[in-house]
Parts: structure tokens; sequence; C-alpha cells
């Protein structure tokens, strides 16, 4: 039987304290809590950290902290000749490695001032294009998971996988490619490329519809997306974002219309915006940009010329394997460009290209030397993470996810 | 194929490069002068003193409102030592100028254009942690990829990257 008067005598002693601690709380109970989420958090992709102010159930501020994947590669292309630095770009976005081979290999082309072939162009374009259908199917994929369709995680990656056998096809590896470069592209395309991407034209269609299906014109989704981390056109150009989180703003404004890169301008494909500005607009921009690029890699498809499929200046690209055995002049410039390079004339240039995330620009200054004196990568990753504060000020905290997932950040760019 | 008889087409930037660099040189007489650059960029350079000053004007009048890069150069072996270089676009147009400012002292100072433009903020904070370059204004100028109690600026070329170098790299092209 309990001691009755010891009893007592606790309980007492748990009111008095409990009530003290009540009389000195005297704060309101909805005062501004700051909550650490990440940088280990799987719905931030990779490490991104914010620091988040809440007041009850609302977000009032957020501090995006960045610099958790910083590897210095701007730093380490420096040390590279300019052929070497690709393989150091390829693995900044590491969801979009076309990209950044593609804005760096055309601003050392401008400071180089040569051409490429037409098909060498065209090259490029299908494969930036197909690569633009696979970032975004990786989005997607990530967005449905954050958001509680995880079926969608499963149906993005495996469509993802065709995409990534035929780059494997092509490049000979599945991400980090190295195959665009100065001066055109690693070699041609492989026998069979044609039927690859046929196959995959075939069946994605159908695919798309079963994503509309799925998330589209669901009702949860639907409501999860729509009205939520909003940011309108003015504040998206104040802050510098770009790609779909511009496009859904309602400004129609695509670096492959404005400033067209590698013969972009000779197919046919639209810009799509929406007016919303929140996390569907965003979805459904994306969702719209995947069905461009595949009418862009279908007229590359028919209108393929034929030629060289990277500018053949010994100086600048290696020569094809098969010479190396026969003639001495081609061992002798590869070996020259193996061991030291090519030299660049002085200057600098500034390039870009619309990568599946917005503007990636590459600025580039050579100070004659076989190495790049300063490589710099305006990734759009980086830039568009400024307008998380803006999006999510006064939205609930179970939105941030939602938010952090449609600006779709590669922390691998952020950080560079 | 002859190119020059091709009317100048819609959304070709090298159309209103010529244009750009010179309506701002003349707004700015003495301040802005025309920097060499490949064919279709427009380039400028100005110092640190008037930098704001021009930056009112290239997103006023000048129209370019979307600031699309920021970063830092350093030239150890020249006065000024490092450059800030910012790449600014008109939309509407559309065209893009790069303004090229020249940044001296210790630590080396630069205004802010956060004010101008607020996208620049993470811009100057990285080229602020990667080449210790001060925007006097800016309202949070703190470390962004670098550790907060980092020493040193990582992209100053007096800053090693810590590994042996291999000899044949640095062979002159003539050799």
């Amino acid at each position: 039987m309990p001691d009755e008067t010891t009893d007592k005598r606790v309980l007492t002693e748990f009111e008095e304290r409990s009530q003290g601690a009540f009389i000195e709380e005297d704060e309101p109970t909805d005062a501004r809590m700051t909550i650490n989420m990440g940088p280990q958090h799987p719905s931030t992709h990779g490490v991104l950290r914010l620091v988040l102010e809440l007041e009850g159930e609302i977000v009032r501020d957020v501090r995006p902290v960045i610099g958790y994947l910083h590897t210095g590669m701007e730093k380490e292309c420096e040390d590279c000749t300019w052929r070497q630095a690709v393989t150091i770009v390829t693995r900044m976005d590491y969801l979009a490695p076309f990209f950044n081979e593609l804005v760096y290999s055309l601003a050392t082309e401008k400071l180089l001032g040569i051409e490429i072939p037409p098909r060498g162009q065209a090259i490029r374009i299908l494969m930036t294009e197909l690569n633009r259908i696979s970032s975004h199917l990786v989005w997607m994929a990530t967005q449905g998971m954050d958001m509680g369709a995880v079926s969608m995680m499963t149906y993005g990656f495996r469509e993802r996988e065709l995409l990534i056998d035929f780059f494997e096809m092509t490049t000979g590896l599945r991400m980090n490619h190295n195959y665009i470069m100065p001066g055109g592209v690693w070699q041609d395309l492989p026998d069979g490329w044609r039927t690859a991407v046929e196959d995959f034209l075939s069946i994605f269609p159908e695919r798309m519809g079963e994503y509309e299906e799925l998330l589209t014109g669901n009702p949860i989704w639907r409501q999860r997306t729509q009205g939520v981390a909003v940011i309108n056109q003015e504040q998206a150009l104040a802050l510098s974002a770009s790609g779909p989180t511009l496009r859904a703003c309602g400004l129609a404004w695509d670096i492959r219309k404005a400033f067209p890169y590698s013969g972009i301008e000779q197919y046919d494909f639209d810009i799509p915006t929406r007016t919303e500005g929140d996390v569907f607009a965003r979805y459904a921009v994306r969702l719209d940009e995947m069905r461009q690029s595949m009418r862009i890699v279908r007229q590359v498809l028919d209108t393929l010329p034929e030629g060289d499929y990277k500018n053949m200046d010994p100086k600048i690209a290696p020569p094809p394997r098969a010479e190396l055995t026969r003639s001495m002049e081609a061992v002798i410039h590869h070996f020259k460009l193996v061991t030291q390079g090519y030299a660049v004339p002085p200057g600098d240039a500034y390039v870009s290209v619309e990568s599946p995330r917005g503007e990636l620009g590459a600025y580039v200054v050579s100070n004659g030397e076989t190495l790049p004196y300063r490589v710099h990568v305006r990734d759009p990753s980086f830039a568009n993470l400024q307008s998380l504060p803006t999006m999510m000020c006064d939205t609930l905290v179970a939105d941030t996810v939602a938010a952090i997932a449609s600006v779709d950040p590669v922390l691998g760019g952020v950080d560079r | 194929m002859d190119t020059t008889s091709q009317p100048p087409q819609i959304g070709d930037p090298s159309t209103r490069t010529g244009q750009t660099v010179a309506a701002v040189v003349a707004r700015f007489p003495g301040v802005v002068t025309e920097r060499p650059s490949p064919p279709g960029e427009a380039v400028v350079s100005v110092d640190a003193a008037h930098w704001a000053e021009v930056a009112r004007w290239l997103h006023g009048e000048g129209g370019f409102k979307f600031l699309s890069d920021l970063c830092g150069v350093d030239w150890p072996h020249r006065r000024p030592r490092f450059d800030v270089v910012c790449t600014l676009t008109d939309l509407s147009t559309p065209a893009r100028i790069r303004v090229v400012v020249g940044v001296d002292g210790e630590p080396p100072a630069a205004p802010s254009v956060t004010g101008i433009w607020p996208g620049a903020n993470w811009f100057e904070r990285e080229a602020y942690d990667m080449f210790g370059i001060v925007f006097q204004g800016h309202p949070d100028l703190t470390r962004i990829l670098m550790p907060d109690e980092w020493e040193g600026h990582p992209l100053r070329k007096d800053y090693s990257v810590g590994k042996v170098p291999v000899e044949y790299k640095h062979l002159s092209p003539g050799h």
C-alpha cells in the first residue's frame, strides 16, 4: 500500500513546480522557434541545410545554408588543361552533365574562334535535350516521393534508366560523361543509336500519359501543389531566378530562343509557360518541357547531317584512334595534346545555355596558356535557391518540402 | 554562305552589342571604357568608385533588369589586383553586357549592388568567400561555401591547391 503522506507530498510538489513553470513562462505559446533542417535530410536533395524560423506551423523566415558539397571545382579547373577541365565541370550539376560540358566547351570555343561541324552540333543538341528529359524525370521522381506519391519515384527512375542506357552506349559512362569537349564531341554516335532513341520516343509519350494520370488529375497532388510556394515574376527576376521557376511566373524566357547555341535555332519548339508561379505551375512547365524536348529530338533524328562530329584541326582535337597506328604525325599530335594540351588565345568569354534548371553560364578567362586561368560556372541551382525564402515566407511548414523540390536544386552544382 | 546579306535575326545578341556599349560609354565618358571582347559580346570596364552609379544607370535606363552572373578574378601581378565581373541581361531585347570592375586595396573593396539587383546577394558572398573582396553595403557578407572559421580565400592565385604539380604541364606552348 502506498504511503499516503508521501504520495500527497509528491503530488503537491509537482503541482507547485508546474504552476511555477507556467507562471515563469509568460511568453506566448506561438513564440518563434528556430528549427534546423538538413543537411542530412532526404528531402533536401543532397546536402542543403535550411534554418527555419517558425511561428507555430507557419514559416516566417528561411535561411538556406550551402557549401556542404563544396569541393573547389573551379580551383581544380585551373590546374587542368583546357580539355581535362571538361572532366571537372561535368561533375558539377551531376543530373545534367551534358549541359555543363556544353557550356564550358562553347565558352572555350569562343576564345579559340573555331567552328563546329553541323553533325557535331546536332549531336550536342540530341544529347542535351535527352539529358533535359532524364533530369526532369529525376526531378519528377523526387518531387513525387517528397510529397507522398512514392510510386512516382520508381516510375521516374525506370524511364530515366532507358536514357542512361543510351548515354552509356554513346559515351561509355552513365553519368559524368566527358563526351562534349571543346571542338565537338568525343566520338561519333555508335551503331544502333537510332533504334535506341526511336525506342525511347515510342515508349515515352505513353508513359507521360501515365504520369499525368497519376499526378495531374490527382486531387491530393493538386491540393499539395496549387497555391503553394508562390513567387511572382517581378520577385523571380529581381532574385536572378531562371528556368522553370521563372517560366512558371508567366515569362517566356529561354536561353535557347534568346541566345541560341549549337544550332538550336533551326529546330521548332515552344516555350511552355504558366502564370500561377506555384509548385503546380513549375510541375506543369517541366512536364511540357519534356514534350518539347521530344519534339527537338525527333527533328534531330530526321535532319541529322552527315560529316565530321568534331573540328578535325589536329591542334585541338586528338586524331581518331585508328590513325595512331598508321601516321607518325598523328602520334605526335596525340602526344602533344595529351601531355601538354593546346594554348587558348588570351581573353575572356561568357556563354550560357538553357539547362533543365535555368541559365547555366560559363565564364572562362585565358592568359594564353594551356591551362585555363579562371573557370567560373554560373549554376542555375545556386541562383534559384536564393528565391526559396521569398517562396516559403508565411507558408505552412508542411509545404517546405514541396517548395524545395519544386526549385529542383542540385547541390553538386550549387556548391561546386 | 554569304552571311552579310541576311537580315539581322531577332534574338541575335550581336545586333545590339555595339549599341549597348556605345550607349553606356557615351553616358559615362572617361569612366566607362570599352574592352576588347570576342565577337558578339559587349564588355566594358569601370573602376570600383563609379561602379554603383553605373550599375544604377544600367538597371534603370539601360534596361538590364536581370543579373546573370557575378564573380571575381585574381591578377596578382597587376594593379588593381582583382576584377569583379558582372554579366547583365536585358530580357526584352534581348541583350547582354559584361562589366569588369577593377578592385584594389587591402582588403579589396567594391560597392555592393544587392540594392539594385537583390539576386547579387549570393554571388557577392561567393566572391567575398573565394577572393576576399569586401562588398560595401551588403546585408550579410559572410562566407557561403567555405566554413565560417576558414582562413584564406581559396580562389586567390597565391592559395595553393596542395598537390604536387606534374612537371610537363608547366611547359610553355612553344616547347
